[in-house]
Parts: C-alpha cells; sequence; structure tokens
C-alpha cells in the first residue's frame, strides 16, 4: 500500500523537479493535481473508460503547464505568486466543473470502479516483495520507471545538460545557444502532464470517486520532497517512498481504535515534512537561477 | 577593394536600448589571420559591436558579412555555426558542472545521450596543441580564474572556430597569466584565426595587436594598424581630449591609525581560506591601496571591515574601538563609510526610490520615537544628491534608473556626508567612464586632504599607483608586502601580485 | 517589446482595474458552463453584494476578516516574507482568543472585547514567528513551511474540537458559546454589521503609517528591496524579518477574532473558507499598498458575497467565487507586465 501512496508523490515530485532543475518553481502542482483529478474523473465516468479519463487528464495537464509557463517565463511574473494564483483557480474550477457535472447527471455522488491490478507473471510470486512490486496497478509500474528514466534525461542526455544549465546560469545558456524559454516551456509542460496524472491517479484509481480536497494538499508536499531529494531523481523515490508510507501508516493507525482524535495521525505527514525540510535545508544545494525569471535581451 | 581580403566586415551598423545608443553607425573590418583591437572606454560600444556579431543581439540596422557572403543571425548558433566564437568579460561558464559538460553545453548533434568518453579525448587534444592545460572533469568552481578562461577559449575552438572574440580577457589574469594568454593568441594566429581583442587598456594593445580600431561614444573613430600610431594618439581617439595620466597629490602629514587589522583569518563562500595572517593599519590622512588581481581575497577583505564576514581568528579595530565581528550597524555608528564592489547588488536597493538610498545610513538620524520624518529627510537627500551632482530628474523615481557613473556617485552621497572617519572603497571606478572616474578619483583625495583615513582596493593598478600613498599587495589572501608608492618599482609590484615575491612592511 | 525605463503611472492603476474586468469576462465562461446566462449571473452578483442594505452589510462582514488577511500578506510580503500560512495563522488566533472568551463570563466587556484581541494577536503571531525563525536561522524555504503550517493547524484545531473541547450539549466539533461578554457589538441595528468591520479599518490605518511613516516601514521596504544591501546599511535584517512575521501572524490572528467574536460565537473546525488564501491574492492586487489592499479586499468581499447569492438564485456552484480569484490573480500579472513593457511595432 505504501507504493500506491506513493504514486501520485512521485509524478509530481519528478515533474517539479525538472522544472526546478530548469530554475522555475512550480506551485501550481496543487492545481495541476486536482484539475486532472477531476477532468480525469468526469471524463472516465462519463465515458466508462478509464483510460480515455487519463488522456484527459493528460491534455489537462499539457494545457496548465502552458499557462504556467506563459505566466512565468513569457510574463515574467513572480513564480510564487503565479504558482498560487493557478492553484486558487484550479482549486476552485476543478470542484466547480464536477458540481456542475454532478448535477445533471443527477442525484448520488458518482463512483467509479477503480483500475484493477495487473500483476507480473512468476515474479509476483515472490513472497512479500513480489506482491509489494510485481502485483501492482499500470500506472505505479509506469511511476516506478519513470524514476530512472528520469535520471538518465537528466544527466546523461544532452537535453538534460541544457535544462541543467538554464536552471544554474540561463546567460551561459543562452551564449551556448540554448533557447531558454523553450526548455522551460517544455518542463512545465511535462510536469502538468506529471502532475494531472498524479492526480488523475488519486480519483481513478484510489477512490474511484472525486471530492474536494482529494488531494489531501500532497501537491505541496510535492514541493518539499524535491527539496529533500536534493533535486535527484533518484532520491525522490526515496523520499515518495517514505512518505507514502508515512500516510500508510496513519490509516491504518486510525483503525487501531486508540483514543486519539484522528486528526492528529493526518497531521503527521506535514509535520514530518516540516521536520524533514528544517534537517535537509542546510546542505541542499538548490539550482542556482532557481526563481530569478530570464529576460532575453533583444 | 573586395570582400575575399576580410574575413568579416560590418556594415553601418546600428544598435540602441531602452535610452542608449550604444552603437551609432559603426563599420568595422577585420582581416583573416589578424588579431584585430577593438579599444575604447567603458561605455563606448565594444561589447555591444561584438555582441551583435556573434548572434547575441539583433541589430537594428546595418549589414553584416562572413567571408564576403552577407549573414543574418538570429542567435549564437548562427554564428558558431560560421566559425564564429566568443569568450566574454563575464565567463559564461555553469559554475556546477565540470569542464567537459561545459564545453559540450549547447552543441548541436543528433546523438540523443551526451558521449563524454570522445568528448574527454578530444579535449585533451586541444588543450595540447595551443598549451592550455585543463582536466576536463575537474568543476568549474575548482578552477582558477586563469583555469576558467581558457575553458572559455576550448568552448571556442571545440567548435572549430575560426574567429575568435575575446572581451577583456585580461581584466582578470595576472600578467604572469597574461603572458600565457598572449603566447596562445600568437599560436592560434599562426593557425590562421583571426582574432578580434576587445581592451582599454592601452599598453596591452599596442602589444598584441596587429591593427586598431578606436569607438567613441558608440561611433568608430579610426581604424589603423599599430605601426603607425602611438600610445598617445590612441588615448586621445579614445576619450577626445588630452588624457591626465597622473593626478596631482599634495603631501599631507598622516595622524593616528584610524583602522587596523591584526592577523586576520577568514573563509570564502566556499569555505575555503580567503585571508591568511593579514595585518596592515591605515592612517588618518592617507590613502592605504591594496592592489592585486581580483580573487585575491579582496572581496573577503572588505567584507571583514565592513562586519558583513565573520572572521575566523585576528582583530579588526577601527578608531580604537575592536569591532571583530560586530555588526555593519557598529561600523556604521563609528563613522565608517564603505564604497563596496557590488554596486547594484551590495550598494542600493535598485527599486526604492533615490531618496530612501539616500538617507539609508542616517534614518534613524532623522526619527522620532517610530516614526520617521521623511520631510526632514527629504531636505537632507536633496542636499546631498545636488552636492555630489547626482543626475536625477526626481528623487521620488526608483534608483534603477539612474546611469552607472550616478549610481557611484549617490553611494559616494550617502557614505561621504557624514564625514566618516574611515572610508573603504572596493573598486569604485570600475566600469565608469572617463569623467566619471576622474570625479570620484579626486573625491578620494579630498577625503585624504581632510585627515580622512581611505583604504582603497582595486584592480586597476594605475589607479593605485596614483592615488595610494603606500601600496599593499594581496596574493591568495596574504599580504605580500607594503610599500611606499613614491619609491615603489612596477616590476616588484608586478611580481608580490603574481605571488612570486614578497616585501617586508 | 521593450521595456519602459520608468514603470507607467497611469498604467499601473489601470492595470489591476482591466485585468478584473478581464478576469470577470474570462470567468464568464465557466458560469456559461454551468447552464447560466452570465448576464445575468453578473447581475445577480451584483444585486447579491450591493443590491441593498442586508446584501451591503453582509458585503462587509465578508470584507473584515479578507481585509485583515490581506494586510497581513501585504505587510509579510513587503520584506519578502513569503507568508501563505495567513489561514492557519487566523485559525490559531481564533484558537486562542477562543479559549479565553469561552471562560470569560465575569470579565466585563471593556476588559475582556481588548484582552481577546490581544490574545488572539498573538495567537496568530506565535504560529508565524516560526516559519520566519526557520528562514532567518536554518534557511528554510518560507513558502512550504507556511503553506505546511497551515494544514498542521487546521488539523490541531480540529483534533482539539473533536476531541478534549467538544460541545457537550450538541456533540458537534465546536467549542461552547462564547461569552456574551466578549461579543462584538452589533453597529448597524438589523444586520451583523459588527465591531470587528471597523477594527480591521483601523488596523488598515496602522498599516498605512506604519509602512509610509516609521522606521520600521523603511526598513523593511530596503529588506524586501534588497537584503544584500540593507544589512551593509546597518538594518537588523534578521530582528525585522522576524518582527515582520509576528505582526503579519497577528493580524491574520485578529481576522480569526473577528469571526469568532462577530459572527461564529463559537470555535468550529471551519471558521474561515480560506480567507488566509484569498489574502494573498488580495495583497498581490491590490500591489502590496495600502490603499489597494483595502480596494482589493472591498473587490474581493463583493465577489465572494455576490457568488454566494449567484448560487442561490441561478444554481451555479460556490466554487466559482474561487475560481475568480485565481483567475483575477492571473489576469493581474499579465497586467502588470504591460506596465513594464511596451510592445513595439516591427523589427
Amino acid at each position: 500500500m505504501t507504493v500506491r501512496m506513493a504514486t501520485p508523490l512521485i509524478y509530481g515530485t519528478i515533474g517539479e523537479t525538472f522544472t526546478e532543475r530548469a530554475g522555475v518553481l512550480n506551485l501550481g502542482i496543487e492545481g495541476m493535481m486536482l484539475m486532472g483529478a477531476s477532468v480525469g474523473f468526469l471524463v472516465g465516468y462519463q465515458s466508462g473508460s478509464l483510460w480515455l479519463g487519463m488522456g484527459a487528464a493528460v491534455l489537462t495537464g499539457v494545457l496548465l503547464g502552458l499557462i504556467m509557463a506563459f505566466l512565468t517565463v513569457s510574463v515574467g511574473a513572480q513564480q510564487h505568486v503565479a504558482g498560487l494564483g493557478l492553484t486558487i483557480a484550479c482549486s476552485g474550477l476543478s470542484f466547480y466543473i464536477y458540481r456542475v457535472w454532478v448535477s445533471d447527471v443527477g442525484g448520488v455522488a458518482p463512483h467509479m470502479r477503480p483500475f484493477t491490478t495487473i500483476p507480473i507473471p512468476y515474479l509476483s510470486q515472490i513472497p512479500i516483495l513480489g506482491d509489494v512490486l510485481f502485483n501492482q496497478y499500470a500506472l505505479v509500474y509506469i511511476g516506478l520507471i519513470l524514476v530512472p528514466i528520469s535520471a538518465f534525461i537528466l544527466f546523461r542526455t544532452r537535453f538534460g545538460l541544457s535544462l541543467r544549465a538554464v536552471g544554474e546560469n540561463p546567460d551561459a545558456a543562452a551564449t551556448a545557444g540554448i533557447n531558454v524559454f523553450q526548455t522551460r516551456y517544455v518542463c512545465l509542460v511535462v510536469a502538468g502532464v506529471l502532475s494531472a496524472v498524479g492526480g488523475a491517479w488519486l480519483s481513478l484509481a484510489e477512490a474511484g470517486m472525486f471530492l474536494p480536497g482529494l488531494t489531501q494538499g500532497r501537491g505541496w508536499v510535492c514541493i518539499a520532497l524535491v527539496v529533500f531529494a536534493n533535486w535527484s531523481p533518484m532520491k525522490v523515490l526515496a523520499g515518495a517512498v517514505l512518505f507514502g508510507g508515512i500516510d500508510a501508516l496513519q490509516l491504518s493507525l486510525q483503525g487501531v481504535g486508540w483514543n486519539i482524535p484522528y486528526q492528529l495521525f493526518l497531521m503527521l505527514p506535514y509535520v514530518l515534512t516540516i521536520l524533514v525540510l528544517i534537517a535537509v535545508s542546510r546542505r541542499a544545494r538548490a539550482p542556482a537561477a532557481l526563481l530569478l525569471s530570464y529576460k532575453r535581451e533583444d | 577593394m573586395d570582400a575575399p581580403q576580410w574575413v568579416v566586415e560590418m556594415k553601418g551598423i546600428v544598435k540602441t536600448f531602452p535610452g542608449v545608443l550604444a552603437n551609432d553607425n559603426i563599420t568595422f573590418q577585420l582581416r583573416r589571420g589578424e588579431i584585430h583591437a577593438l579599444l575604447g572606454e567603458n561605455g563606448a560600444g565594444k561589447t555591444t559591436l561584438m555582441n551583435v556579431l556573434y548572434g547575441l543581439y539583433r541589430p537594428d540596422k546595418g549589414e553584416i558579412r562572413v567571408n564576403g557572403k552577407p549573414v543574418s543571425f538570429s542567435s549564437p548558433h548562427d554564428a558558431i555555426a560560421l566559425r564564429i566564437g566568443m569568450i566574454h568579460q563575464h565567463f559564461m561558464l555553469v559554475q556546477a558542472m565540470d569542464v567537459l559538460e561545459n564545453i559540450v553545453l549547447g552543441l548541436k548533434s543528433n546523438k540523443v545521450v551526451v558521449d563524454k568518453v570522445s568528448a574527454a579525448k578530444r579535449i585533451s587534444e586541444l588543450s595540447g596543441t595551443y598549451g592550455m592545460k585543463v582536466d576536463p572533469h575537474s568543476y568549474i568552481w575548482q578552477l582558477s580564474v586563469g583555469e576558467q578562461q581558457r575553458v572559455e577559449i576550448l568552448k571556442a575552438v571545440y567548435r572549430e572556430a575560426e574567429i575568435l572574440i575575446l572581451d577583456e580577457p585580461t581584466a582578470v589574469l595576472t600578467p604572469s597569466e597574461t603572458k600565457d594568454l598572449f603566447r596562445i593568441l600568437h599560436k592560434m594566429k599562426e593557425e590562421g584565426k583571426s582574432i578580434v581583442y576587445i581592451s582599454h587598456k592601452l599598453d596591452e594593445v599596442m602589444e598584441i595587436s596587429d591593427r586598431i580600431s578606436v569607438l567613441r561614444q558608440g561611433r568608430a573613430v579610426s581604424d589603423i594598424p599599430k605601426t603607425e600610431t602611438s600610445k598617445l594618439e590612441l588615448a586621445r581617439m579614445m576619450v577626445g581630449r588630452d588624457v591626465v595620466f597622473r593626478l596631482s597629490k599634495s603631501s599631507t602629514k598622516t595622524g593616528q591609525p584610524i583602522l587596523e587589522v591584526s592577523e586576520v583569518y577568514a573563509l570564502n563562500d566556499m569555505k575555503a581560506n580567503a585571508l591568511n595572517k593579514v595585518s596592515f593599519l591605515v592612517r588618518e590622512g592617507e590613502i592605504l591601496g591594496v592592489a592585486g588581481v581580483s580573487g585575491n581575497g579582496q572581496r573577503e577583505l572588505a567584507d571583514i571591515i565592513m562586519g558583513i564576514r565573520k572572521v575566523t581568528s585576528g582583530r579588526v579595530t577601527i578608531c580604537g574601538v575592536d569591532v571583530t565581528n560586530d555588526s555593519p550597524r557598529a561600523r556604521a555608528e563609528l563613522g565608517v563609510g564603505f564604497i563596496p564592489e557590488d554596486r547594484v547588488g551590495v550598494g542600493l536597493v535598485m527599486r526604492l526610490p533615490i531618496l530612501n538610498n539616500a538617507i539609508m545610513k542616517r534614518y534613524r538620524d532623522f526619527s522620532r520615537g517610530p516614526l520617521l520624518d521623511y520631510h526632514a529627510a527629504s531636505e537632507y537627500a536633496a542636499r546631498i544628491i545636488k552636492e555630489f551632482d547626482v543626475k536625477t530628474p526626481d528623487m521620488h523615481y526608483p534608483t534603477k534608473t539612474l546611469s552607472g557613473g550616478n549610481l557611484q556617485k549617490l553611494i559616494l552621497a550617502r557614505e561621504l556626508a557624514m564625514g566618516p572617519c574611515l572610508l573603504v572603497a572596493s573598486q569604485p571606478t570600475r566600469g565608469l567612464d572617463v569623467g566619471a572616474t576622474e570625479e570620484i578619483r579626486s573625491k578620494l583625495l579630498e577625503e585624504r586632504s581632510s585627515g580622512r583615513g581611505v583604504l582603497l582596493i582595486s584592480e586597476d593598478l594605475d589607479e593605485i599607483l596614483s592615488l595610494s600613498d603606500r601600496i599593499a599587495v594581496l596574493f591568495e589572501g596574504e599580504i605580500m608586502g607594503i610599500v611606499e608608492a613614491e619609491n615603489a618599482r612596477l616590476e616588484d609590484i608586478g611580481m608580490m601580485m603574481a605571488g612570486s615575491k614578497r616585501m617586508g612592511a | 517589446m521593450e521595456k519602459r525605463l520608468l514603470p507607467s503611472q497611469r498604467l499601473s492603476i489601470a492595470a489591476p482595474v482591466v485585468s478584473t474586468l478581464v478576469a470577470l469576462l474570462i470567468s464568464a465562461i465557466p458560469i456559461y458552463g454551468g447552464g447560466v446566462n452570465p448576464l445575468i449571473g453578473y447581475a445577480e452578483l451584483l444585486h447579491g453584494a450591493l443590491g441593498d442594505k442586508l446584501a451591503l452589510t453582509e458585503t462587509f462582514v465578508m470584507f473584515a476578516p479578507l481585509l485583515l488577511c490581506g494586510l497581513s500578506v501585504a505587510l509579510a510580503f513587503t520584506c519578502k516574507f513569503w507568508n501563505i500560512g495567513a489561514e492557519g495563522q487566523l485559525y490559531c488566533g481564533a484558537l486562542f482568543a477562543s479559549f479565553f472568551a469561552v471562560y470569560a463570563t465575569s470579565v466585563p466587556s471593556f476588559i475582556a472585547i481588548p484582552v481577546m484581541l490581544v490574545v488572539g494577536f498573538l495567537g496568530g503571531a506565535g504560529w508565524a514567528i516560526i516559519p520566519a525563525i526557520l528562514k532567518v536561522k536554518l534557511k528554510v524555504d518560507d513558502v512550504v513551511t507556511t503553506l505546511l503550517g497551515n494544514w498542521v493547524m487546521t488539523y490541531a484545531v480540529a483534533a482539539i474540537l473533536f476531541g478534549p473541547w467538544k460541545d457537550p450539549v450538541t456533540g458537534w466539533p465546536e467549542s461552547p458559546v462564547i461569552s456574551s461578554t466578549t461579543k462584538f457589538p452589533i453597529l448597524i441595528p438589523g444586520s451583523r454589521f459588527h465591531l470587528g468591520i471597523v477594527l480591521a479599518l483601523l488596523v488598515a490605518v496602522a498599516f498605512y503609517v506604519i509602512i509610509r511613516k516609521t522606521k520600521l516601514g523603511f526598513e523593511l521596504l530596503g529588506i524586501g528591496g534588497s537584503q544584500t544591501a540593507s544589512y551593509p546599511a546597518g538594518i537588523n535584517v534578521s530582528r525585522d524579518f522576524i518582527f515582520a512575521a509576528f505582526l503579519s501572524g497577528g493580524i491574520a490572528g485578529l481576522a480569526g477574532v473577528g469571526q469568532l467574536a462577530g459572527i461564529l460565537f463559537h470555535m468550529t473546525t471551519d471558521i474561515s473558507p480560506g480567507f488566509g488564501y484569498t489574502g494573498v491574492v488580495i495583497a498581490m492586487v491590490g500591489g502590496l499598498s495600502p490603499i489597494g489592499v483595502v480596494l482589493a479586499s472591498l473587490l474581493m468581499a463583493i465577489v465572494v458575497q455576490g457568488t454566494q447569492a449567484m448560487h442561490r438564485a441561478t444554481g451555479v456552484p460556490w466554487a466559482l467565487a474561487e475560481t475568480i480569484q485565481g483567475i483575477i490573480l492571473l489576469c493581474l500579472l499579465v497586467g502588470v507586465f504591460f506596465t513594464k513593457y511596451r510592445l513595439r511595432r516591427g523589427a
């Protein structure tokens, strides 16, 4: 279960790692997740096809990524504020369109049969580990593969090299002939898609429904996870699993029936995130040009 | 007279920025296999012109031909494709990545993956050919400035550049590193490469170049072979009038020590040793010049005197008070004025009105309790702005509307108006035109005549020589020697700057 | 595209106005998508916010906490303390104020109300200085800590209200009713227009005085403009930063007190429908200036109050309010861009 809870974190954080490595702080991630969840669910529900819903989420992510890119890269707005504005707008919009659809359909909150697991033959027979790693949903597999692929892209390919240069010293990158704007646009679209998919995962695979606050602030946790992982995809996996684990722990503790209000458990992931941030901030090396908007002298 | 003779021809180039005409109808011609110097003061338009050639800027008007063919660049990619390479004054290197990654950055290729093995091989070959020793796998932040410059040159050479543009390359080099650079350039000339050498240093230009083009205030003033001109003539063309090379300095009586630095050790931002057992003192009525190539601890020295960096051991005493590791506020209260190296980042809050910056040091004097009397403060600000000749239509305008020279004058106004007993000036005339430079240098001498102590930290050796009473040389965080300016020999100072000599204080 | 030398004055005032209008235009799309004619929708919005005495007073009731949150965030943003945690600070302030208010039955009003205000202020302030100290001492990013802090605080409040402080009478997760001596008096009979609204305006005046007339304001402007330049000039950046956080959190805490003592009269788990986040929008739209924040708060109050009315009248989901806020902010960001740059023809 830990891995399942870690999955949206993996998607979101990898996306965020890319954008921050390119020098853009994407605070719109929470909003992108919500929109992905909402649109994905609605399309999936209406069409009866989960994958179609996923596809819709992907498109939503592209659109939101473009908007965020337009604001931070072309307009050069303050990145914090642009991201927050997008999240606020998406937060409202995601629930709005859901409500509009649900009032159309009428009555009971719609449910969907979520994705089913796809066990990998033989490997899933391995005791304990087999069930955890190889008896999972398709999207979890994709998420797990995403991590080493991202690391490869970032550190071994030309694109990754250009991307990192853009985040460290955009002037140097531009002089080398790299199109800073284009690189950042690409990163934000990718992040948009990944976040939206992460959100759609929650509504299509986990819950089988949509409700406000579905994401429980996971988008923000992703932002913290990027720092925790020191902007490195492989460490993102570790962080996501850690937090997924705490989340899972917290859910199971609720069932134990201690006489403690369950909200204290809900609090746990956030408190821990803050503590981790504190511990990590000393040695964290952020991309040097993070948050600085880049203006092209023409 | 036709195209093939010139490997680069720029005709009628015009380039404007908001409020500034940087290139005014300039014509520039580069012959194959020559070293052509582009000479001019700061702000004459040299870098802008070359940025146009390199594809970083697009000219408003004008024509560029490379090897006879007209070209139009939309980005450095196009220029690089035509074998043009540029080494900027401020290195365009990514500190966090290694040499190989920096060299390979942005190279067009069909492969998705970076082939590190063959790149490393090629880099080693090339660095051998030109006599530049560099390890492809060391990180940029580990390299010295001279080595970083070599990486920049390798970048261009790796891309098979035939035309090289160097922008003020010796600004950050020691005399011996400069010699190495010239050796490399000669080798390149032998290999048939054509070089544009941007500089404002007359001596170098006379030494290295074949032809010299002089720019003044955005216009091309002349294009002449070195053999047909002289330093004096070039200087006149650069400035438009006869330049006074030395300012007259009256002799003054020196008094008590105002600043005492004893056995100070300090670390830089990378937690490495920046200052090693530094000791010196500055007296009332004298200017102590700290000479040295930038990057040898000057910034850290200014920082510890101003209190924005802690010393790991040692003492800093100002006006007899031990202020080691106290806050900058303590310094201000003792009456210390500070002209920082980084005007825009450390000296001024650019976003705020000129008024705010003008009163930044003394705003507490205009307050009654928690309230700030902006009226009285404005009167004070207006007065000092006028007194120090800061040109601005309205002091409520944001500070970033001021030009470079006026920014520095604003800082001077703010610091000197409170009559400090000690003035620390770090690279005070860097990047300023001749007029502003003269104004600031005479202000420094005025402070000296009024009996103040001045610590002048500058990379400009001419400046140190003409203004200082005594000269200290800083190399790798150590004071190599302190000498009387009158008796100082240039060779001694040069050797101390390069770390090969020590002299008693 | 070329950069203007001096940001145009006229456009700086026009930008928020035009951006808002554009945003409302864009927002017409979801309204239409919801099956409602946008013109009718907006008409209901305006009517519901300004149409009659009841609407108007209700708009002001909404205005008070929005203004306070806007001021809180504006103060923080002035010195670049990215306080996204106004929501949590509001809750904390309300919580502490309610601890006092519920049991202050024997204290007369003229003492009880000021004490409650102070307690609420300190509650919010205390919560806010934690992320500020972390930023100053340990360089922990304040955006994330203030944001995550909101979740921690709201859960903490819920834990308390579901646990030890559950109302014994109703069984709901809410505190007992606060003492009548701490309730804000109603200033306009027949409405909910309460003392808190006037207090909010007073805080706005105080904000103006602090920023424009005091040493602290001068220093905060310096820190917000450039920390690296303020410190050598002798400004105590750490101290001012933390103090600004203290004030900012305190003001947000006052917003919580206002909700507690002016409208709800007991501590609940949803004492604020996101005022803290709207505060961020308000601060930006208002350009961090006192008058700007007041006007932006008024605008948001109209939007929030009006969309509630629109919802009741036309069935358009209430989530529209949040959507419109976000769109206004985004349009403003684009608008600000045009004050700094001028479109140039050709080349």
